[in-house]
């Protein structure tokens, strides 16, 4: 066990890195960050040439990788290029976008993981059942929207609900503008209240999507173990229906859906940055966008190392889980 | 060629009676008469209820989105109508910030949209089914360094890095198709790389190395074709899940850039407008759920033709 989780470490480290190089090649060959200066008017070819020795930009790519390469590892990431940015440092602002991004995720996943794979669990318990088919059905609208509409329709209708609030007296409780930079203040049920009314609409529209993958993942699972011999064995002594679904088929099944959770975390980032952007949080959506609009090379590679080390960290860890779970897997 | 020995009639073995293939009770031989392995998937395809509904209703909405702009004859550059005109019968959707025809918008978006996802589907299919045939077929290193490309390509999310190289290099629809293309075909490969695996073990793959055909010819003539059921699922799938990336990438204005355009940039350009003029977003939004929810049922259907015993159902 040991010697795999080695060198499937290994392995990981070689694919960040291997990774950080064709990305930074990717982000250096995709943009001028001398184009503001460029198009100032009345700068000699002279003073962009010395900006530009100034900056590196006349050394080779792997040159300007290395220094990038042995920076990072220093802990200096660079700072920004864009305006009003004031030479951010790049670690700072990666950090506390992830940091939004990040809470909003690891919620919305549990979450969708603890219903879709109940659901699941239960649309194969009664197959062909209305259960069966409403969850069928509900999943596959859901496979086929955009995640931001979901999140464009519950933002509207969010606002109208508030309007409703106050019509009522009541406070407005909905807020669409991300949790605030430092932090809920208040009571603690003032907390909760702006916690939840923060979070509810961005969690469901980014749950919504998951639950749709869980769900299905949970039902062609369990279907399987309720087929396999160790549950007709488990019927056979004797036990009640209630302790072998519980006991041995939904153990077994759950396996295939926690390790797809852990596998799937890059397409569910993916999904977080146009959510958030529907509900104008300033998180990772909106960094990158702001990154990309505004040729930020330094900016972009903080957040693509950073993204790309999540990720790669979540594949490790179902893949260590999955082969201590199932030994078949090491073995293989 | 060494392919001539295959014309020597293979010794049959003692006691084994020639006859039609036995086997699976859903085999060739339906009510007397012999059908192909073709014909039997068309069989099924065309029984299958929610798959010929929603291959209709797809048939149908691309005619009309390919045809309907000739006969309503609006141009979204020389604009007439004034802005945010409600619906009218002459703007069945209304007019959007700038006057432009609605209806006209969402037909020439649909349009893009599945130009895309029909060349991010076809580029993803093609460099999937390569790179995974090989892998599963040659093992060894070929598997591995495949297996590590895949990775690297998983690395960072897909949106990310499809905007970075679509800011980088244009936004023109064909190149917005081509990007998503090549981040795409993963998911392909690992099913092509199952199944090369274990078709690669057979005899039929065994007597063709035999004889000498190249990998290249075992990969073409032997494999593919063997695996052709998992390759269209998986290429309609994709077809689906381009269109709602790019829909996605464009609505966070890194997709497809004017003046070409799409169903997400049209949702991009009115969504706010949900709350007063709620038509102008359910118009683009039903084209999209529409187009994906109905490429999703034609894979499900397809997937039941090719192989029954797999149902998702």
């Amino acid at each position: 066990m040991a010697a795999y989780i080695l060198r499937r470490v290994l392995i990981s480290i070689g694919v960040l890195l291997v990774a950080s190089f064709l990305l930074y090649v990717m982000v250096a060959s995709s943009g001028d960050p001398l184009a503001g200066l460029r198009a100032r008017p009345g700068i000699t070819p002279e003073a962009i040439d010395a900006t530009a020795r100034q900056l590196g930009l006349d050394q080779p790519i792997l040159v300007r990788y290395w220094e990038w390469f042995t920076g990072v590892l220093s802990g200096n990431w660079g700072t920004s290029v864009a305006l009003g940015q004031a030479q951010a440092e790049v670690l700072p602002a990666v950090g506390s976008a992830l940091w939004v991004t990040i809470r909003l995720v690891v919620i919305a996943e549990v979450i969708a993981l603890l219903i879709g794979g109940a659901v699941g669990a239960i649309a194969a318990l009664r197959q062909y059942s209305i259960t069966d088919y409403t969850a069928t059905t509900l999943a596959f609208v859901l496979f086929a929207m955009p995640v931001f509409c979901i999140g464009i329709i519950l933002k509207v209708y969010g606002i109208e609900f508030n309007v409703l609030l106050i019509n009522l007296g009541l406070d407005r409780w909905l807020t669409t503008a991300g949790p605030p930079a430092g932090g809920f203040t208040g009571s603690p049920g003032e907390v909760f209240f702006k916690f939840t009314g923060a979070y509810i609409l961005p969690t469901i529209a980014l749950a919504a999507i998951s639950f749709a993958a869980y769900s299905r993942f949970q039902r062609a699972s369990m279907l399987e173990t309720m087929r396999s011999d160790y549950v007709r064995t488990a019927r056979a002594k004797g036990l009640t229906e209630r302790q072998v679904v519980l006991r041995h088929a939904l153990r077994n099944a759950l396996l295939p859906v926690t390790t797809y959770f852990a596998y799937n975390f890059g397409a569910v980032f993916g999904g977080a940055i146009v959510t958030e952007q529907v509900f104008g949080w300033n998180g990772m959506g909106s960094l990158l966008v702001r990154s990309i609009q505004q040729y930020d090379p330094n900016m972009l590679m903080g957040w693509l190392i950073v993204t790309a080390t999540i990720v790669v960290l979540f594949n490790l860890l179902a893949d260590i889980a999955y082969s201590y779970l199932d030994p078949r897997i090491r073995l293989g | 060629m060494a392919e001539t020995t295959e014309t020597t009639p293979a010794p049959t073995h003692p006691g084994k009676v020639p006859g039609p293939p036995s086997g699976s009770g859903d085999g060739g031989d339906v009510g007397g008469v012999f059908l192909t392995q073709g014909q039997l998937v068309r069989r099924r395809f065309l029984r299958h209820r929610a798959a010929m509904t929603a291959l209709t209703i797809l048939v149908l909405f691309i005619l009309f989105v390919y045809i309907a702009p000739f006969f309503l004859g609006y141009s979204l550059t020389n604009l007439s109508a004034g802005s945010y005109e409600d619906p009218s019968p002459a703007h069945v959707f209304g007019t959007d910030q700038v006057g432009a025809d609605v209806f006209s918008l969402v037909m020439k978006g649909s349009q893009f949209s599945l130009q895309i996802g029909f060349i991010a589907a076809v580029i993803s299919t093609v460099v999937g089914v390569l790179l995974g045939t090989v892998a599963g077929y040659l093992r060894r290193g070929t598997d591995t360094a495949v297996s590590r490309v895949t990775d690297l390509f998983l690395v960072v999310p897909l949106q990310a890095v499809a905007a970075i190289l679509i800011a980088g290099l244009g936004g023109s629809w064909w190149l917005v198709g081509l990007i998503l293309g090549f981040f795409l075909w993963m998911p392909i490969a690992r099913v092509t790389r199952a199944e090369a695996l274990a078709l690669s073990q057979r005899e039929f793959v065994e007597a063709a190395r035999a004889s000498g055909a190249t990998t290249w010819r075992i990969v073409t003539k032997h494999l593919v074709p063997n695996m052709i059921g998992t390759i269209v699922v998986n290429a309609t799938l994709t077809l689906a899940l381009a269109v709602l990336t790019e829909a996605a990438l464009s609505f966070i204005g890194l997709g497809v850039q004017i003046p070409d355009t799409s169903l997400g940039l049209v949702l991009n350009q009115n969504y706010t407008q949900l709350g007063t003029r709620p038509w102008l977003f359910w118009a683009p939004f039903v084209a999209i759920v529409l187009i994906s929810l109905t490429i999703n049922f034609i894979g499900d259907g397809l997937r039941d033709a090719f192989d029954p015993r797999q149902t998702r159902r």
